[in-house]
């Protein structure tokens, strides 16, 4: 099993939706609205971050004993400006034809708040395993937000997924979803499903709530 | 408490009755619309029905799916769906399928109007920003012009395309006016423009008419004469400027004011009391804005048509426009600045 | 940033929160200097080795999309080289390995038996949107051009993207003369051979293609040498990198 206790469990699996760095704390939308014009698109950069997340989180919990707190942002960055630059490289060497699509937002992963911000809320205090399990879920979370905005704005603005047509020739694209405004539209429609069923869900634990509590 | 609530109506003094309400402000619209939509009717037959019935229906029921149901009757009764629909149906082409005019008739409503908590919160004007969302969407379609039917029965076969498909015509299509002008430097007949029978969308082909529906509403009380005098002023200072140093590649100033979108835009969407400043200065300002851009865009930007961004950037700038044009109060001393 | 913080405080696991409180005194100021001169360090240190161990791979596949495009636009060309105009003449252009290629450059195709065939010239100009970069082969005998390849731009995807996507309109630049200069119109009303049909609903992105291959013929074509003496095929060149594989 990959969870051999609960904690490291709990740790993962918060990022995928209590606490996704999407839906519910709203960070990195950067690369959320420029990327995910297609699903391929959505699924590399989510992988670029969950591999530079998962390093620079699993450093800075290693070296948190050693980086002084004064000048702790700039080692942060520094850690995570250069696993962005290997994997800029890399995705150039292995698969160019993507990287030419991302282009400039791979180096832009530094600027993705959500990666800072998780080396100075969870990984700079605690340890290895954690912060790597942390950073696992917190990327998948990331990845499952780019995919389902991705997938969306494929399917309407191409009519294929994953470059598979899904509807024919007759298809009329929507062009607009290929758009950045559709990316602000796509957000703006998941956010508000999202909320609304958390607020659902809240309403209906509140009643359970209120029954358990007559019934006693 | 809820003051739109037709049964609990909570009002302070002074309690003089002006005799107009929404519904009565908007059934005004509706009918200075008439002779513009009956021109549309004769023009392009049976497809000025079909698109502007779906985009009204794309309106209204979007509208009647996200209000609740309680308010439900009220405000469907005030029209402003109706006219919602009826706006952007006019600013549609006659050969766009159905489907998309009900989609844009949706998005109208939906992102235009009730996302920002209904009637007299929206920063756009709803129909126009259903007409950028189709023509963001579906460029080709919407920039597809189709001559004037033969009779009312000459069936275009686009208007009936499956929901999310389209068949591209080749070869029946007519440039618009603006078009020809952008792209070839052919000028239209300034009275050809003003009486109407031009390729372009379903209510903008006649001028003459959207102004008699104008005057009636100046009549009525309902729109502020200052928008319109104030775009048309600035259309024909500004192109006529452009004009005296080249009349070979800038439109004729008269040609700018009769031809696209700028009438109905002007007369209909511009004057909109929701999105456009409340002050005499502001509408003065808000007016020379959109008769700016009108031509910046139309002479110098990639689009032949440019009225329905430049009203939608000046609705940005109302709330502004208003906060700087707020006269002074009487006996208040301007705030100075710290 | 608390934000972010408020939710992992209240179940930060044991054994991090037993740690040690940082140090109360403030550590000297050459400690961080030293701190971040070594992570600066350890972190270029890991960027060159990652560098250079991609470097090979990402050059090969740059030349080798030139070479592509190149070979298409020039049919019947199997090997490439670069020009460059040195003191009024043009001059092929040796590239070490790993070396990026010159600005203000063309690019001569040559067949098997390594006669010249014609030229490749990249260009670019503004498009509807960006930047289009375009790559077209001219004939100097022909005067013609023989073929039109978009290699970067961000046209309205739908309506501008089919400056490469129409293959009509990419087929209209594959027997092009250029004299006097090459003109749009509207599509359907084209009369003489050196016109080129407007793709409808784009005829701003159609107009940019065309006024980009028409300056760039203006700046190149008068420092191209007369017919049959155009620079020869460098033996060094002609390696198996640059032959079609």
């Amino acid at each position: 099993m990959l969870f051999s206790n609960t904690e490291d469990y709990e740790e993962f699996s918060k990022g995928i939706w209590r606490d996704n760095p999407v839906f519910v704390q709203v960070l990195g939308m950067c690369p959320m609205l420029a990327v995910t014009n297609s699903a391929v698109n959505a699924v590399a950069m989510g992988g670029a971050t969950l591999f530079v997340l998962v390093g620079s989180s699993f450093l800075v919990s290693l070296l948190k004993g050693w980086i002084p707190k004064q000048v702790r942002i700039s080692c942060f960055i520094i850690i995570i400006a250069t696993f962005v630059t290997i994997a800029d490289y890399t995705l150039l060497a292995l698969i160019p034809t993507v990287h030419k699509e991302l282009g400039a937002f791979i180096p832009l992963i530094v600027a993705n708040c959500m990666i800072l911000g998780r080396q100075e809320a969870f990984a700079s205090k605690s340890t290895p395993r954690l912060a790597v399990m942390d950073a696992l879920g917190m990327s998948s979370g990331f990845m499952v937000a780019l995919l389902a905005l991705g997938a969306v704005r494929e399917i309407f603005g191409t009519g294929t997924l994953f470059g598979i047509e899904l509807f024919g020739p007759a298809w009329e694209p929507w062009v607009i979803m290929i758009l950045p405004p559709g990316g602000f539209l796509t957000l703006g429609l998941i956010l508000l499903v999202f909320n609304w069923m958390s607020q659902r869900k809240a309403m209906f634990l509140e009643r359970v709530a209120e029954a358990e509590g007559s019934s006693q | 408490m809820n003051s739109k609530d037709p049964d609990l109506l909570l009002q302070t003094a002074p309690f003089l009755r002006q005799g107009m309400t929404t519904p009565s402000a908007m059934m005004d619209v509706i009918i200075a619309l008439a002779p513009a939509t009956l021109a549309a009717l004769w023009y392009f037959g049976n497809s000025a029905v079909l698109v502007i019935s779906a985009s009204i229906a794309g309106a209204v029921l979007t509208e009647m799916a996200f209000v609740p149901r309680q308010r439900r009757r009220m405000i469907l009764m005030d029209g402003s769906g109706l006219l919602t629909g009826l706006l952007l149906g006019l600013t549609l082409p006659p050969g766009l399928p159905m489907w998309m005019a009900f989609i844009g008739g949706a998005v109208a409503i939906g992102f235009g109007k009730i996302i920002w908590g209904g009637l007299g919160n929206n920063l756009f004007n709803p129909a126009l920003v259903g007409r950028a969302f189709l023509l963001a969407t579906f460029p080709i379609a919407m920039t597809t012009w189709t001559a004037a039917s033969e009779g009312f029965w000459t069936f275009r076969l686009t208007n009936f395309d499956f929901p999310f498909t389209y068949t591209e015509i080749d070869g029946l299509t007519a440039a618009s006016p603006l078009g020809l002008m952008k792209f070839d430097q052919e000028a239209t007949d300034v009275m050809q423009l003003f009486f109407g029978n031009t390729a372009g969308s379903l209510g903008e082909t006649s001028s003459l008419l959207l102004i008699l529906g104008g005057i009636y509403l100046y009549l009525r009380r309902d729109i502020d004469w200052r928008v319109p005098v104030s775009i048309v002023t600035t259309v024909l200072i500004f192109s006529g400027i452009l004009y005296s140093i080249d009349p070979l590649i800038y439109p004729a100033p008269l040609f700018s004011v009769f031809s696209g979108g700028l009438m109905l835009g002007t007369i209909y969407m511009a004057t909109d009391p929701v999105t456009s400043p409340t002050t005499p200065l502001g509408t003065w300002i808000f007016g020379i804005g959109i008769g700016l851009l009108v031509i910046l865009i139309r002479v110098f930007g990639g689009m032949p048509e440019g009225v329905l961004y430049s009203i939608l950037l000046m609705n940005a700038v109302t709330p502004l426009i208003d906060r700087f044009t707020q006269p002074r109060i009487f006996g208040h001393q301007r705030s100075k600045k710290t | 940033m608390s934000d972010i913080i408020g939710s992992d405080r209240q179940q930060r696991s044991p054994e991090s929160g037993g740690e040690k409180p940082p140090e109360q005194d403030e550590p000297r100021p050459i400690k961080l200097v030293m701190t971040l001169a070594l992570g600066g360090l350890i972190s270029g240190l890991g960027i060159v080795g990652v560098y250079e161990a991609t470097l090979s791979t990402i050059t090969e596949y740059r030349a080798q999309e030139l070479r592509a495009a190149v070979f298409k636009v020039l049919p019947g060309v199997t090997q490439m080289q670069e020009l460059a105009q040195e003191s009024d003449q043009l001059v092929a252009v040796v590239n070490e390995e790993g070396e990026e290629s010159r600005d203000n450059t063309i690019y001569g195709g040559y067949d098997e038996e390594r006669n010249f065939v014609g030229y490749a010239i990249p260009g670019e100009g503004p498009g509807f949107q960006d930047t289009i970069k375009l790559l077209y082969g001219y004939l100097p005998t022909a005067n013609k051009v023989v073929g039109m390849e978009v290699l970067q731009s961000r046209e309205t995807p739908g309506l501008g993207d089919k400056i490469y996507k129409d293959l009509v309109f990419v087929g209209a630049f594959s027997d092009l003369p250029i004299e006097p200069t090459i003109e749009v119109v509207k599509k359907g009303r084209k009369v003489s051979d050196n016109q080129v049909d407007a793709i409808t609903g784009a005829t701003i992105s159609s107009r940019a293609v065309v006024k980009i291959i028409n300056d760039t013929n203006s700046t190149w074509l008068e420092n191209l040498p007369t017919p049959g003496n155009e620079p020869p095929m460098q033996d060094n060149n002609s390696e198996a990198e640059n032959v079609i594989q």
